[in-house]
């Protein structure tokens, strides 16, 4: 909403010196939010009223160039001079304004005479645009006849010393969608006189000014209608309207149309012209009927919905309700009866259309958030007014006026109900003064055990105003929220973050502190990564929610696992010459359920019941935090101690065991099989039988249809599978010395590592406090087919120095567990 | 010392003899001074002190003396011994330390050398923000909600007293869940946390939630569509706006420096009344001490308290939110918001892995 300062000032007593600033910095302060403070011009130096006398058409050039003699002082003083204009939206005879040289326009834009297109041009004659007073810059600014004579000073007359405020209206405050509601703010503000622009004496009505039906009286609550006849089509706008539309950015297209629109910014209600002569019979206000069409102004042919509005003549529906109005039934060129509708309607029904065809019109606009079901007569009798006075009309007879202004239900709340909100001890009658300022009407009472309390009937025009918060809010805007002190609130103690929550952050730090680099990549994702994942038609990764409005068509799909945003952000590091990239995110992943459960409809009057919370979440998809990790190029630099080492599966697996250590959880892995893995290449990670995630290289058609590096991989496992251990077990610790004896095994180069060491481990028995891999050979003498696996075994007592009798017997059996289970044999 | 007087005739043995005695010490001395590192000196060592050395012959001489001269004669030698031992010891040790010294000398190694043979990783700046928030919290007694991030219109809208049509739900340029009308969005702010946690938990309630919000916003320097959130939420007895401003001032000190102070400026939430936003001055803001637009808050709205089944004339609230990036890139001064999301090495390293 953008607003002269000028303007406002006509109905409020502001002091001769306050600046725009201090205006916009009582809208702040009060609670509406200054986009900013846009001065008029500046123009400094001689800019006058012209009148054309003559126009000289230039020919030879690419666009139309015109020669025009213009007179620049009183009528008979034979002061003209000549101007080069490129514009042609104006004749002679028309009042323009010229800027002569000396003159300086904004964006310090110096006039001065010059030679142009083989004339000399002394001076510039002037579009709105360029005289800082809107945006309008289809033509030069032509002002109505009569307005002013040649030779004028135009500076005064254009109002070049205003200023505009732009402010942004909060969904709350509807009324603030007009020069009467702000203007009352800022009384409110400054403690000003206000009058209230829509305070007109409106005639008693001598019948309807049309026929007029409702059918839907809860869509339309209000309809009024007044009439205007034989006015002049071209009849121009008077300039101080123009002017005011075009500071308010609004364009000037006729004088009913204009008239329509100055009477909404001025009092916030919207009104509709109709052509008279166009409007074949009663008019019905009702829902549409699907399928029903309706071209409206913008000359689009809309569809219409069954719970649209429409207002409908015997043709059918003519006008949109309350967002747009009808091609049929338009103030055309030749239009000389006018018919003004100034109506109430009911916001949600409002919000649904715009929704629907997407017409967010300056009407709708201010419908949806509620405009004051008081104003449609005044609006109306104001609009007429304006008409018969500029477009040499005559009032019709009567006004239409059908349906009711609903009474205001009046809020009781203890008087000092502000004061314990704020935490103040606000000065006294402070409450009541300042409800009275927003125009409440109130009573003052005593409840039965003493309570002073206040009932505030709200103003029609604030349909926030519903309950005490409301009324609260007024009285601590207005009194300042800089009077509310500073105090911290007696919190209790407090359990401190959870175990999951300190278990996260732990494998968070881990992973950095192993080298990874924490990412946050969009969840969105699309088809085309499942693909190039080589994931079959069946998979449940495959099983996404999508959303609606996407940013990106081809990235609709949330995501099921870390991993694709992981290598976005991987391919991005290696496209900007990062070589050596180890990344981690975690995160929540979005798995659908394969029935997907409708989202029941409950309501907010109460805490909803167990079943119905249930059921809400029943409806969400599942939504575990993930971790994972995708790394490539060197995991060891290359230096001067030697060669780098490059990132392999094993680095994969051993940042899934750096996350269950850190988790204080036991990892068991087996080889596993899942794209977008390499087959050979991947294993399934496990917490005691559950699969838990997978870790390992990447399949290599995977790296070439992404365009990885080489022998990318990855490991991702979801966190909440991993159990909370809340008590970590105390070990008992020995003090007796270890036995330390190697075995090399022998056996089919198929067998697991991590089976044979289990079963190794089992056999050993209680004796075999640790088991270590630390040689892995293969050679001809072996076999083909054949490995051997050397562990390193630790044999230790916990109650006496073990002999190494008793370490060999269980070693022996040890060795025994893996024969008997993988046939393996000692290597001599 | 036996004389030429002595009363008694003893055996001339000249070993014994002091002289002799005094030059077997001299000669070890000698021998083991000219011996030039620890190998020489163990040479060296036999001849002077071992089986065959001057002295132990000397000594096994002693038997031949008379008993009158022996016990002198063993005095003399054990002397001479404990000099020569003494010798041999200073010299080990003198050569001990000049090994030792050269040792360490030749370990010396050029300790600038690099090794960075595996670096060190980095948490994301908004994750460790985020930890940094909570930890401010817990440590006033709140404790740390979450909540999904792919929610139900009724907990992001309806249980908030976001109107069914009110234009505010327009306002927060949704992401909607497929199918159309089916119920379920990308959470728009983290505040149906509050929602869940008013209904999960005990009164009173005191959390602070952190999390990933999604709004269409295009992404570009200042707007990413999916961002973090944090929100405080108090719901109490006497809960009044003054504790939402010192608490908000009691967060700014923590996140902005002791100088710094919030600002509350009237605003409009459907789920807060009165409602307002937050500026915070702090005197290392770029360009200057200033304010700076924080995030929103407000006393729990009526609707929203009854909406989680709680009384709001005996319970009141209050309520704030501010974005996680948008006070990354003010605080540290970071221009352009895509950083904090393309997930460049070079960007998120700097932060290291705490805060």
């Amino acid at each position: 909403m953008r607003i002269p300062v000028s303007w406002l000032g006509t109905h409020l007593q502001l002091p001769e010196d306050v600046t725009a600033q201090q205006l916009a910095d009582a809208f702040v302060r009060i609670g509406l939010e200054v986009e900013g403070v846009h001065p008029v011009g500046p123009v400094t130096g001689p800019l006058v009223v012209a009148r054309v006398a003559e126009i000289e058409e230039l020919t030879g050039f690419k666009k139309p160039i015109r020669f025009c003699r213009v007179e620049v002082g009183p009528d008979g003083a034979d002061d003209s001079r000549g101007i080069v204009c490129g514009a042609t939206n104006f004749r002679e005879g028309d009042l323009v304004v010229v800027a002569l040289p000396g003159a300086v326009l904004p964006g310090d834009f110096k006039i001065a005479s010059r030679k142009t297109y083989g004339r000399i041009s002394d001076g510039m004659i002037c579009s709105a645009r360029e005289l800082g007073l809107g945006d309008e810059h289809a033509g030069i600014l032509v002002l109505p006849t009569g307005t002013a004579g040649p030779g004028d000073d135009a500076t005064e007359l254009l109002g070049l010393d205003d200023s505009v405020i732009e402010l942004s209206i909060t969904p709350d405050r509807g009324y603030c969608f007009s020069v009467r509601g702000l203007a009352r703010e800022l009384a409110c503000a400054l403690d000003l006189p206000y009058g209230d622009p829509a305070a007109i004496e409106v005639p008693e009505a001598d019948g309807d000014a049309h026929q007029v039906r409702v059918e839907d009286p809860v869509g339309c609550r209000r309809f009024v209608m007044r009439r205007v006849c034989e006015v002049d089509p071209t009849a121009p706008t008077p300039w101080w309207m123009r002017r005011r539309l075009m500071l308010a950015g609004i364009r000037s297209i006729s004088l009913a149309v204009d008239v329509t629109n100055y009477v909404m910014l001025e009092t916030g209600q919207p009104l509709h012209a109709f052509d008279a002569n166009l409007v074949k019979g009663e008019l019905v206000v009702r829902r549409a009927v699907a399928g029903e069409k309706l071209t409206t102004l913008d000359g689009v042919e809309r569809v219409l919905d069954p719970d649209d509005l429409v207002i409908c003549d015997d043709t059918g529906p003519v006008s949109l309700a309350g967002t747009m109005g009808g091609a049929s039934t338009e103030i055309g060129s030749d239009s000389t009866e006018v018919l003004l509708e100034a109506a109430t309607w009911e916001p949600a029904t409002i919000a649904r259309m715009v929704r629907r065809h997407k017409l967010p019109s300056e009407a709708a606009k201010r419908f949806e958030r509620g405009v004051d079901p008081a104003l449609p007569p005044a609006a109306a009798e104001m609009a007429a007014q304006l008409l018969v006075r500029y477009g040499d009309g005559r009032f019709g007879r009567g006004r239409t006026d059908v349906g009711e202004v609903p009474a205001p239900t009046p809020i009781t709340m203890p008087l000092a109900l502000p004061d314990r909100v704020a935490g103040v001890r606000y000065e006294r009658g402070a409450t009541a003064r300042r409800l009275g300022q927003i125009g409440c009407r109130m009573e003052l009472t005593t409840a039965d055990d003493g309570t002073a309390l206040v009932t505030a009937i709200p103003p029609s025009w604030r349909p926030d105003l519903t309950q005490p918060a409301d009324l609260v809010e007024e009285v601590l805007r207005l009194e300042g929220y800089d009077t509310i002190p500073s105090t911290l609130p007696p919190a209790p103690a407090g359990r401190g973050l959870t175990e999951a929550q300190r278990r996260r952050r732990a494998v968070a730090r881990a992973l950095a502190n192993a080298g990874y680099v924490e990412v946050l990549p969009f969840p969105f994702t699309g088809p085309g990564v499942w693909d190039a994942f080589g994931l079959p038609a069946d998979d449940v990764r495959r099983r996404t929610a999508k959303v609606l409005n996407p940013m990106e068509p081809e990235k609709a799909e949330l995501t099921t696992t870390l991993l694709p945003g992981l290598l976005e952000a991987l391919q991005r590091n290696v496209a900007r010459g990062q070589r050596d990239v180890a990344l981690f995110h975690i995160g929540q992943v979005v798995l659908p359920r394969a029935q997907q459960v409708p989202v029941p409809d409950v309501g907010v009057a109460g805490r909803p019941s167990d079943e119905e919370l249930a059921s809400l979440d029943a409806a969400l998809p599942r939504q575990p935090t993930h971790v994972a990790v995708v790394l490539a190029g060197n995991r060891e630099q290359a230096g001067w101690w030697g060669k780098g080492r490059a990132a392999s599966w094993a680095d994969a697996v051993e940042a899934a065991r750096v996350v269950a250590g850190t988790a204080g959880v036991e990892l068991r892995v087996v080889s596993g099989d899942l794209a977008p893995w390499h087959p050979g290449r991947c294993a399934e990670l496990r917490v005691g039988d559950a699969p838990v995630g997978h870790a390992g290289e990447l399949h290599p058609k995977v790296v070439e249809a992404l365009g990885l590096p080489p022998r990318t991989c990855a490991m991702e496992l979801d966190l909440d599978l991993l159990p909370l251990v809340e008590r970590r077990p105390a070990p008992v610790v020995s003090p007796y010395p270890p036995v330390l004896l190697d075995i090399a095994l022998v056996l089919d180069e198929g067998v697991p590592v991590a089976e044979v060491a289990d079963a190794v481990r089992s056999g050993g028995g209680a004796l075999l406090e640790d088991v270590r891999l630390f040689d892995v050979y293969q050679s001809e003498q072996l076999g083909e087919g054949k490995r051997s696996l050397a562990f390193a075994l630790r044999f230790r007592a916990p109650d006496r120095t073990l002999t190494v009798e008793e370490a060999t017997e269980a070693r022996d059996a040890a060795v025994a567990a893996a024969s008997e289970r993988f046939g393996a044999t000692l290597r001599a | 010392m036996s004389g030429a007087n002595d009363p008694y005739d003893p055996k001339e043995v000249a070993a014994l003899a002091p002289e002799a005695l005094q030059d077997a010490v001299e000669r070890a001395r000698a021998a083991f001074a000219a011996a030039a590192d620890l190998d020489a000196l163990a040479t060296a060592k036999p001849a002077h002190l071992g089986e065959r050395s001057p002295l132990l012959t000397a000594r096994r001489e002693i038997g031949a003396l008379p008993p009158a001269a022996r016990s002198e004669a063993g005095k003399r030698v054990n002397e001479a011994r404990a000099a020569i031992q003494s010798a041999f010891d200073e010299r080990r040790a003198a050569l001990q330390a000049e090994r030792d010294e050269r040792v360490l000398r030749e370990e010396a190694v050029d300790v600038t050398l690099p090794w960075d043979r595996v670096p060190l990783g980095a948490r994301h700046p908004v994750s460790q923000l985020a930890d940094h928030v909570a930890d401010v919290f817990v440590a006033m007694g709140y404790e740390v909600a979450e909540g999904p991030e792919l929610e139900t219109e009724w907990f992001n809208f309806d249980a908030l007293n976001f109107g069914k049509d009110h234009p505010a739900r327009t306002m927060q340029d949704t992401f909607y869940v497929a199918p159309k009308e089916s119920g379920l969005l990308l959470r728009t702010h983290t505040s149906p946390v509050q929602i869940r946690s008013l209904l999960d938990r005990d009164l009173p309630v005191y959390v602070v939630c952190p999390g990933r919000t999604f709004r269409t916003d295009e992404l570009d320097a200042t707007h990413t569509p999916v961002f973090h959130q944090v929100e405080g939420l108090a719901v109490d007895k006497g809960i009044t706006m003054g504790h939402l401003k010192g608490t908000l001032d009691a967060f700014a000190r923590a996140m902005f420096g002791e100088q710094s102070r919030t600002r509350l400026r009237p605003s409009y939430f459907p789920f807060t009344e009165p409602s307002a936003e937050v500026d915070v001055w702090f005197p290392e803001k770029k360009g200057g001490p200033g304010w700076v637009e924080w995030g929103g808050c407000g006393m729990t709205h009526p609707n929203v308290l009854r909406a989680c089944g709680i009384d709001p004339d005996v319970y009141s609230g209050f309520a704030f939110g501010m974005g996680l990036e948008r006070t990354l890139q003010f605080r540290n001064g970071i221009p352009d918001m895509r950083d904090m999301v393309e997930g460049d090495v070079r960007f998120t390293l700097p932060f290291g892995t705490e805060a």
